[in-house]
């Protein structure tokens, strides 16, 4: 499936990326984390396992369980602190 | 009600008044605005700017008034964050809740921006004279947003 992903925050600033299109073969949040940390570098520094980090499809705050839908918008994210 | 996501000031007066235009059945409009600080983590800061995630934002803090309203009976919600570039002393963020008592205004308002600050995709970087730094989420945020759901 094709993933449109979006960074944000500091993780943005750490990958120096905001946004990829992703041709994904697995079917989780998880499986897409560890597609992502598999590049190794500073990706598999920030989205190790204990790093605090939240995923959101289309739009929605997710647990990595969730499932990917065809054409998800995905994003990786800190965790927030606006107000 | 009306959520706005802006770089411009808000005016809390103008908000309120806008809410109560034209009705006489809100017996009570409890408010919070939160301002920038000069100061986090004991290191002075002289600016932050705020990021944000287009599209998500709006839905998300919808979904939390929508949660709000589902608890209490309320007649009027205005949500105002701003992004951008902001100084110490500027607003960054209005909730006004209008209901018939103060009982449910209070608790709404409180509601909102408890969940505000743990669920709507708002980051901060402050500028220290230290370098620039993104804020770290709070512990004591995430118990604020857990006490709705304990009790």
């Amino acid at each position: 499936m094709t993933l449109r992903v979006l960074y944000f925050a500091r993780l943005r600033e750490r990958f120096g990326l905001a946004e990829e299109s992703l041709a994904f073969a697995g079917a989780t949040a998880a499986d897409l984390v560890a597609a992502l940390q598999a590049r190794g570098g500073v990706w598999a520094e920030e989205l190790a396992a204990g790093r605090a980090f939240r995923v959101a499809v289309n739009q929605d705050i997710v647990a990595l369980d969730a499932a990917l839908p065809d054409h998800a918008e995905v994003a990786i994210f800190p965790p927030v602190t606006g107000g | 009600m009306k959520i706005l996501v802006q770089a411009d000031a808000f005016d809390l007066g103008t908000e309120v008044d806008a809410m109560r235009q034209g009705r006489t059945d809100i017996g009570a409009v409890a408010s919070f605005v939160g301002l920038a600080r000069d100061m986090n983590e004991g290191s002075g800061v002289a600016a932050m700017t705020l990021e944000h995630y287009p599209g998500m934002t709006e839905k998300a803090l919808a979904k939390l008034i929508d949660e709000a309203n589902a608890r209490w009976a309320l007649l009027d919600v205005t949500v105002i964050h701003r992004i951008g570039r902001l100084l110490p002393g500027d607003p960054i963020v209005l909730v006004a809740v209008a209901a018939s008592h103060r009982g449910e205004a209070f608790a709404a308002c409180e509601f909102i921006m408890d969940y505000l600050k743990t669920q709507a995709p708002f980051w901060k970087k402050e500028e220290t004279p230290q370098g620039e730094r993104w804020v770290e989420a709070r512990a004591s945020d995430d118990a604020a947003a857990a006490r709705w759901t304990d009790s």
